[in-house]
């Protein structure tokens, strides 16, 4: 059966034993030899970032007039190059675009059309060709990598997403809610659980990530924010986990592969153009991955971040100020591994005759090719094992050369 | 006493409350004096439980919905109608929370929340399906769970929740009226699922062929649409997207119309593969993740002599030695853990529960990572021990217990309130760290989050 949370391994593993929690503080099991020493961050923009403003074609003729209210003025937006610049909200993007850290895509699409955000999520995270998946792509990275160590990749969640789900073991982390337990109570925690097979080697193991957060956190608070916000707050504003990721991350015992999750770009009403709601949400995701870049240290220079979202949103605004459910989307491979400062696309154009369906920017670029560029560029997977294994049925979607630094 | 083996096996009061029920409340081990017959007595068909009433009903659901098209173009009066389907779900969450808290009949409930897990729907994934999850349960799962295997599958396959869940409400023949004018085309996401995790399970024999098959039988099944509501049916057969002709499944064929689905789903609940495999998923829910063979073939025997009778394949579970088992091999799942902890905690004052409790408790099945009607995938929940003793969920599990006993008066001293909930199940270690806890509130703490709490 597939697992939420899928430790099985973990827990078959042993030599964790429930006994061998030192105090005070944690001991420090010893981590299996990674199988990476690189880092791969994603970065999930649930419900659908309008790539026309993040990534805004303002050399196109048609955008100006196709937006309307919500395009993003040429005089405001970053410039990239002749045709994309980025939203003036992004910064930290622009600079690691000029220090060529970043590499930008649009016109980008998972490969079944859908306009449903649950389902095109599904699909954004099983990587599959059509619907019903039951696992992700990245946990199938994760088994084609021979990842054993579930406190190695880390999904910032509650619970797993569905991208992480799999045989391949991971773990998700949130900062709790809750106080944490006296060193005291988790000792008297931890020995009443040394007879238990399964309890034991799981109240170590996150205890030890634990300690590993709470090392973090500090750094985090001071880059990032208070982390000791609540839930509301924490999902508006990523930048405290992002820097309490990097933090983690940045250890030689941390985590190697992480989830992040970010909501609220599902803007139907009042979207806004160089100010408004989804200007706030750019800056936040911006100073969300400056934080992580900071807090990585010299571990950046061997990170990727992709940043990823379902669809794209409707060409033309709707009549609340918004945009609707659209079809290509723009996409972002970051980090000091990436081999950027360019924006790739096969530009299909904002005329009418382009769009998709006489509403969305055509797609033109399978999103698989960018998610296949990082995990064989940077994490070294065999292509034959991701044509295979990870993204089947996507022969016709190809990493893409160059992008990623040798 | 049943004897099995060397070890002993008796069906106690501890056991029964613990292992098949929702958790002891104070005093309630010592007054059960037949465990066994408490367990049986609650094999048949219940009365639904207070504030299910006050809930909508499938067609009562359909008929308050918005029309189309004022939802259409409406950004606002769209956003307003999901909060208010996000507002009903979660209220009808929370009476389904407060039923278990107060349940005379915990093993009743226990096999509708398994039954209901089988036949899973994610009230999270679709935005069109969250207002039905709670009916769903309610009217398709529960009146079936002590009787027939193919009531409940039926019922399940007609409800508005399953058939926008798995897609069937827009599934068309394509040679059907509506196919041949392009409106919708065919989906197998329903049949599918049906062969692979209701009945059958992968591997039995069934191939691509037999699905496309019985998803075509299985056009023109759908939610009836608001305007053509006159009582309290929410289901229609939709002849003008069924697709025509005679179909083939598992060697059987069908000839067209409604019933070719009510019967090729029956023979799907009655196939011998189906009898294996649920009898020894239940058989490994009640008991252990690899469970008993002789209690699973017991199991299978009675499914298949019965024809599916889950009110006497209940019977043969809690009457067999195996189940009775003293080890506590399974582990509860966040939902059954928190209403233990309720039920251990409140007892009787459970049902007095206020809003802001409700809610926060609602809101550690969600920092545990089970929300009622949410699983994430057409499978379910997982039911293996692994699943739910990760790290973090661990580490989670102890930190609420904590906050739990914070909240709540201790009014007893709490290793004599775990030697009054658990009985012989508390270990000597157990009750010796209780005893020992620097305060009260800890004492309480380390006997929510002990082994034998998480357990069962």
């Amino acid at each position: 059966m597939t697992t939420i949370l899928t430790r099985r391994r973990l827990l078959a593993g042993a030599g964790l034993a429930g006994a061998g929690l030192a105090l005070p503080g944690w001991s420090r099991v010893a981590f299996a030899a990674a199988p990476t020493d690189k880092r791969f961050v994603v970065v999930i923009l649930r419900g659908a970032l309008d790539g026309l403003s993040a990534l805004p074609p303002v050399g196109d003729p048609a955008y100006a007039g196709l937006r309307g209210d919500l395009a993003i003025p040429a005089g405001e937006a970053l410039p990239l190059d002749a045709m994309f610049g980025l939203h003036p909200a992004m910064p930290g993007f622009k600079a690691a675009f000029d220090r060529g850290q970043l590499a930008a895509f649009h016109a980008v699409a998972i490969p079944v059309r859908e306009r449903s955000h649950f389902e095109a999520q599904a699909i954004l995270e099983t990587g599959l060709g059509q619907g019903g998946g039951r696992d992700g792509w990245l946990n199938r990275a994760l088994a084609a990598l021979g990842e054993r160590d579930a406190g190695r990749t880390v999904a910032f969640s509650p619970s797993l997403p569905l991208i992480l789900r799999g045989d391949a073991p991971a773990t998700s982390f949130t900062p709790s809610a809750l106080p944490s337990g006296s060193e005291d109570f988790m000792a008297r925690m931890a020995a009443l659980y040394a007879g238990d097979a399964a309890l034991g080697p799981a109240l170590a193991k996150g205890l030890e990530v634990q300690a590993m957060a709470a090392d973090a956190s500090h750094a985090g608070a001071e880059r990032g924010g208070d982390m000791a916000q609540g839930p509301a707050q924490r999902q508006n504003n990523l930048a405290p986990i992002a820097a309490q990721a990097g933090a983690m991350m940045a250890r030689p015992d941390g985590p190697r592969i992480a989830v992040l999750e970010a909501y609220g770009w599902d803007t139907h009403v009042g979207q806004g153009a160089a100010d408004g709601q989804l200007a706030r949400r750019l800056a936040n995701l911006d100073a969300a991955m400056s934080a992580l870049a900071e807090a990585l240290g010299p571990a950046w220079g061997q990170t990727v971040v992709a940043l990823i979202t379902e669809f794209g949103r409707t060409a033309r605004p709707n009549g609340n100020r918004g945009t609707d459910h659209g079809t290509g989307a723009a996409a972002f491979l970051l980090g000091g591994a990436v081999k950027g400062g360019r924006v790739l696309a096969d530009w299909p154009g904002l005329k009418d005759a382009q769009l998709f369906e006489n509403r969305d920017l055509a797609p033109t670029t399978d999103l698989r090719s960018v998610l296949k560029t990082a995990l064989s560029g940077h994490l070294g997977i065999d292509p034959a094992r991701l044509e295979r294994d990870v993204f089947p049925g996507s022969a016709a979607a190809p990493a893409l050369d160059g992008v990623i630094r040798a | 006493m049943i004897k099995g083996g060397t070890q002993v096996m008796q069906a106690t009061p501890e056991l029964a409350l613990h292992r098949f029920g929702l958790g002891a409340r104070p005093g309630e081990r010592a007054r059960l004096g037949d465990p066994a017959g408490w367990l049986a007595g609650q094999i048949a068909r219940q009365r639904d439980p207070d504030g299910y009433d006050a809930l909508p009903r499938a067609a009562d659901i359909i008929r308050a919905a918005p029309d189309r098209g004022e939802l259409r173009g409406d950004a606002m009066a769209r956003r307003d109608f999901a909060a208010e389907i996000r507002d009903g779900a979660r209220k009808a969450v929370a009476v389904r929370m407060r039923a278990a808290f107060v349940s005379d009949t915990p093993f009743h409930e226990r096999l509708v929340w398994f039954w209901s897990n089988h036949f899973s729907i994610n009230a999270g994934s679709k935005l069109r399906v969250a207002p039905f999850a709670f009916d769903y349960e309610r009217s398709a799962i529960r009146p079936h769970v002590t009787g027939r295997f193919a009531d409940m599958l039926l019922a399940s396959a007609r409800h508005p929740a399953m058939l926008l869940f798995l897609d069937n409400a827009t599934s068309a023949g394509p040679n059907s009226r509506a196919g041949r004018r392009r409106e919708q085309g065919l989906n197998e996401n329903y049949a599918r699922e049906v062969m692979e995790l209701h009945t059958l399970g992968a591997g039995s024999g069934y191939t691509q062929a037999d699905i496309v098959e019985l998803a075509k039988i299985l056009t023109g099944w759908t939610v009836r649409p608001k305007e053509y509501l006159d009582g309290d049916d929410a289901f229609v057969f939709a002849p003008n997207r069924h697709e025509p002709g005679a179909k083939t499944v598992l060697g059987r064929t069908y000839d067209e119309g409604e019933q070719a689905g009510i019967d090729a789903l029956t023979a799907l609940a009655r196939h011998p593969a189906t009898a294996k495999r649920l009898a020894r998923k239940l058989a490994a829910h009640f008991t252990a993740d690899a469970p008993d063979d002789r209690l699973a073939a017991r199991l299978e025997g009675v499914w298949r002599d019965t024809d599916g009778d889950l009110g006497a394949v209940a019977k043969a579970l809690v009457a067999h030695q195996a189940a009775w088992a003293p080890a506590l091999a399974k582990a509860r799942d966040p939902i059954q853990f928190v209403t233990a902890a309720v039920r251990a905690v409140a007892g009787e004052r459970a049902s007095g529960l206020d809003d802001a409790a409700q809610l926060r408790l609602l809101g550690a099945l969600r920092l545990l990572g089970q929300v009622p009607f949410m699983a994430p995938t057409p499978q379910g929940w997982p039911d293996d021990t692994a699943a739910w003793f990760g790290p973090d969920q661990v580490v989670e599990r102890v930190e609420w217990a904590l906050a739990l006993a914070g909240r709540v008066p201790v009014q007893a001293d709490p290793a004599a309130m775990a030697a009054d909930l658990l009985g012989s199940l508390l270990s000597a270690e157990t009750h010796t760290a209780i005893a020992r806890a620097p305060s009260p509130q800890e004492g309480l703490a380390m006997l929510i989050a002990s082994p034998e709490f998480m357990r069962r």
